[in-house]
């Protein structure tokens, strides 16, 4: 065989000879597309597996760790949810719509594979500057892509945030989580078992679309034009109508118990599919490529076993139940047909007709757990100190204009949200917008209200992580966790997913490693088990790697929600405070990024009072105690403040917030409450048994918002900032060019 | 006795189980029907759910009048029993020929998934019996194709007919006369676009669709 053939499949000359190895003898093409696929980054995570290992992964809630298709906790009440999160950043660059659509397609099929019903999708977004037209085509092709795909399925988009920053320019990024619901005993598994039973392909013909959508797509960077350009054909396309009567039809399956397993079909297709069910299974496989339903005449058996076709998945049945997993296919008018036969051995062989000539054959584990497992050098820069010494509040407190500075960071995101149906299925009690998601808890099979809550909140923040990989990665748990603090609930589980630059620059896997770190401490601290992930390697464009993005999804439960948790909006006449340390350092901040001031250091996570803060925030939250809450995050206590202001129509007066650095801050552990001037009394007996550092910083009243000595601007002239800000830009129109 | 509602489920119908639940919560009898079979059974009253039936392919509705299910609800409608349409629904109804008009794309191009206040503008209907005039309800709305149009002697007829059931207090999506839901002649068959059934628990914000499935409910006992 040519040489070069594996190398243009995105295989190097190593993983190469290690094929021949396997099998004893060269590969044919048709197996060396499976394994190029299969050993492709995205799909084998072969830089990434040696760090995610320090992760924590266990926990007493945890059912389904991490390596499934989907992480699954135990919510009491005979309930369990399966959480998944994951990354079409490449696919999404080249075409936006299709590839943010096949992403929320691609993980709700994650979820109900588990036997879950989708309940609940949430879109963590980067693009480039929104005064660039190229990245503003990006992201409007993008956000209709979800609505147009997520609202047709039929899954609420109950959150998320997006983020618009120069390091995306040329790579950005659309991650996507996914919540299903199921009992507790009905959790399936993506596994093959029973010699003899039958693997049925449901769902959609495969057609040539998403050929190499692992390997040549998300596991390479972006490099001229052109050359993106013709990477299109790698980007899939998909069908939301499809995609909802496939779950339907599936969970009428699991319903009815006929099928022993069953998996979707997503990265690398059928080969992934099937040799994945095969080997979780400890059996073998025979795949008759020719049975496969085809969209298109003249496909070759490697394009059949690669295509990345959306809205497919692959049962395992019992030959007696074929007849009646045929009918039920039938009703939901889902195409199935009967591929393959279990087998003893691990062989995973494709065939020409079940009982014709052998068209390839390699060991089905081989596929997975032989992949390459990479250590990749890791370097820190090399100007590390140098970049520490310099920090922002050393060479620059002062501002022109405070007041542009804090409306320069004021940005609803209504424009987003408002695209996405959020409320579908009746749970949301918050929504878009809120310190975290909130969703009635109800049994999925006799739709009783369970008088409990979950919530979810998604976080990211490549600014901290940009200056310190580890604390930033640290520092985003920690806001996830006081995001759930803020409406009520605990922390349960985690998912994450690491967007990186190229794993081949020993910089990036420093990044990688550090963030790794940065997470299992913080986890570990905080007793949160991490119970599934997704890393997105070679996010770069001409040779500009992003800043290191870890992305975070975290689930907890609410025990009581007999009435709504507080949200940002306060009343006249409320008490403001703030709870927690005093702010600290500027480093990493949002203000001091748009100062062009990237470097510095940030402020260590105190763990055991960042846990004491939190649990007090929930004792104030359940005790009904405040009126509005909000934490302080990205853009500090100007942004929460005024954030809170304009969404209550009501405005405020600060005092105690002496300058720049007690503005804009983003010093962890903090979180800004309103109190009605009667529960002050209980509020901070509460703050004060639990010894927690607060201050009195000022009163709601008026339609101004002032800061003593730095702000006094009028609410209306905010909430306009607020308000049209993202609808005017993108009125100014996108360029694809 | 209290009634039963049958809630039609289309390939594609996504706000079904939501529409049972609440009609249910209020205290009616319900069941799905699916849209293979034209057995409506005993109910007394039909609920169009929203979502997109067909993939809303071709153009919403488009394809779901054709169902067998339809058939039996124009010739239920024709008998003078209740029908609610809901979002698609609404586009459904008005594509089987039981509401005039019909429903195109939002002004500004936009799906748009948000609480909008409503106006009562007649109570004389299956959906706003229940409801005092010129009440101002509070209910989402989640649609791309909710941009409701129709001729003008069609226009003038709904507004002589008293027809016009709800308005938008500020209108989302350029509906003509602000319109955002009408009855038929007989007003026994109502359409709108915002979904009162996401209106209906206090933890969701707002009850303001209470009134609005209450009064379809009480229509179909009697």
């Amino acid at each position: 065989m040519n040489e070069s053939v594996h190398r243009s499949l995105g295989l190097t000359d190593d993983e190469f000879q290690k094929i021949i190895e396997i099998l004893g003898r060269e590969p044919n093409h048709l197996e060396l597309a499976m394994y190029s696929v299969m050993w492709s980054e995205h799909c084998s995570y072969k830089s990434s597996r040696i760090h995610l290992k320090r992760l924590p992964t266990e926990g007493k809630h945890v059912l389904v760790g991490p390596g499934e298709n989907a992480g699954v906790i135990d919510v009491g009440d005979d309930i369990a949810i399966a959480i998944r999160i994951e990354s079409h950043n490449h696919p999404s660059y080249i075409e936006p719509y299709q590839g943010a659509a096949t992403g929320v397609g691609g993980i709700i099929r994650d979820i109900f594979t588990m036997g879950a019903r989708p309940i609940a999708i949430m879109d963590p977004l980067r693009f480039g500057p929104i005064d660039d037209a190229r990245s503003r085509w990006v992201a409007e092709g993008v956000v209709s892509g979800i609505s147009g795909y997520g609202n047709s399925v039929g899954v609420p988009n109950i959150g998320g945030e997006t983020v618009f920053d120069e390091t995306y320019i040329g790579n950005p990024l659309v991650n996507v989580l996914c919540l299903g619901i199921l009992p507790k005993d009905r959790l399936v598994l993506g596994q093959a078992s029973g010699v003899g039973n039958l693997a049925v392909l449901l769902g959609a013909t495969t057609g040539r679309d998403g050929i190499g959508g692992v390997s040549v797509l998300a596991s390479a960077g972006f490099g001229d034009d052109e050359e993106d350009a013709e990477k299109r054909p790698s980007v899939q396309v998909g069908d939301p109508f499809e995609e909802k009567r496939l779950i339907e039809c599936c969970l009428e399956l699991l319903d009815a118990g006929l099928v022993v397993g069953i998996q979707d079909l997503g990265g690398a297709g059928l080969s992934c599919a099937a040799s994945e069910t095969a080997s979780r299974g400890g059996v073998g496989m025979d795949f008759d490529a020719t049975a496969v339903p085809q969209r298109e005449t003249g496909m070759e058996p490697f394009e059949i076993m690669t295509s990345e076709s959306q809205e497919r998945m692959l049962a395992i049945v019992n030959p007696e139940n074929l007849e009646n997993v045929l009918l039920i296919s039938e009703k939901w008018e889902i195409r199935s047909s009967v591929v393959g036969k279990v087998t003893e051995g691990g062989q995973l062989r494709i065939m020409d007709g079940l009982d014709g000539p052998v068209l390839g054959e390699v060991p089905a584990i081989s596929l997975h757990e032989d992949a390459p497992l990479y250590n990749r050098p890791m370097e820190p820069p090399e100007d590390l100190s140098a970049r520490k010494e310099d920090t922002p509040e050393g060479n620059l407190l002062e501002s022109n204009d405070v007041t542009e500075d804090l409306l320069s960071l004021m940005q609803s995101q209504e424009w987003i949200t408002s695209q996405y149906d959020s409320q579908l299925f009746l749970n949301t009690v918050a929504g878009p917008g809120s310190n975290a998601a909130v969703l009635r808890l109800k049994h999925p099979i006799t739709g009783n209200d369970t008088g409990r809550g979950l919530a979810v909140t998604t976080d990211g923040n490549h600014r901290w992580c940009a200056v310190d990989p580890k604390i930033g990665t640290a520092m985003t748990i920690a806001e996830s966790m006081l995001n759930l603090a803020c409406v009520g609930a605990e922390p349960r589980a985690l998912v994450n997913c690491l967007n990186f630059g190229n794993p081949e620059n020993p910089n990036v896997m420093w990044q990688l490693s550090e963030a790794v770190d940065g997470m299992a401490e913080a986890c570990s601290q905080f007793n949160i088990p991490v119970v599934g992930g997704n890393v997105s390697l070679y996010n770069e464009s001409q040779g500009n790697n992003i800043d290191p993005t870890p992305i975070v999804g975290l689930i907890g439960v609410i025990d009581n929600l007999d009435t709504p948790p507080p949200g940002v909006s306060w009343n006249k006449g409320d008490r403001l405070m703030v709870i927690g340390p005093p702010a600290k350092g500027l480093s990493g901040s949002a203000w001091a990024f748009a100062r062009s001031k990237r470097n510095g250091q940030l402020e260590q996570i105190d763990y055991e009072l960042h846990a004491r803060l939190c649990q007090t925030v929930r004792m104030l939250v359940n005790q009904g105690l405040v009126t509005a809450i909000h934490d302080i995050s990205s853009g500090g206590l100007a942004v929460a403040v005024a954030e809170m202001a304009v969404q209550s129509g009501v405005g405020c007066s600060l005092a105690r917030v002496p300058d720049i650095e007690a503005m804009f801050s983003e010093s962890p552990s903090r979180v800004v409450i309103a109190v009605d001037p009667e529960q002050m009394q209980s509020v901070e007996e509460v703050i004060q048994n639990q010894g927690i550092p607060s201050a009195r910083i000022g009163l709601a009243h008026g339609d101004t918002f002032t800061i003593k000595g730095l702000i006094d601007i009028g609410l209306s002239k905010i909430l306009e900032q607020w308000e049209d800000s993202l609808p005017q830009v993108f009125e100014s129109g996108t360029t694809q060019g | 006795m209290n009634p039963t509602i049958g809630v039609i489920v289309f390939p594609g119908s996504n706000c079904e189980q939501d529409a049972l639940e609440a009609v249910t919560s209020l205290g009616a009898n319900s069941r799905l029907l699916w849209h293979d079979s034209s057995d409506l059974g005993d109910v007394d009253g039909v609920i169009i759910p929203g979502g997109f039936a067909h993939g809303d392919y071709l153009r919403p509705g488009a394809i779901a009048r054709f169902s067998p299910a339809m058939e039996s609800v124009i010739t239920f409608a024709q008998s003078g029993r209740p029908v609610l349409g809901i979002c698609n629904g609404f586009q459904i109804l008005t594509e089987a020929g039981l509401l005039p008009g019909a429903l195109q794309k939002n002004r500004g191009l936009k799906f748009l998934c948000k609480p909008v206040k409503l106006n009562v503008r007649t109570t004389n209907s299956v959906l706003t019996s229940q409801t005092t005039k010129d009440d101002s309800l509070t209910i989402p709305i989640n649609h791309f194709e909710g941009n409701y149009t129709c001729s003008d002697e069609t226009l003038k007829e709904l507004h002589d007919e008293d027809r016009i059931l709800l308005t938008y207090e500020n209108n989302p999506n350029g509906s003509i006369g602000d319109i955002a839901g009408i009855c038929n002649d007989q007003r026994n068959v109502v359409g709108l676009m915002p979904h009162p059934e996401r209106a209906c628990h206090p933890l969701l914000g707002s009850i303001d669709g209470q009134p609005l499935l209450h009064s379809f409910i009480e229509s179909s006992s009697s």
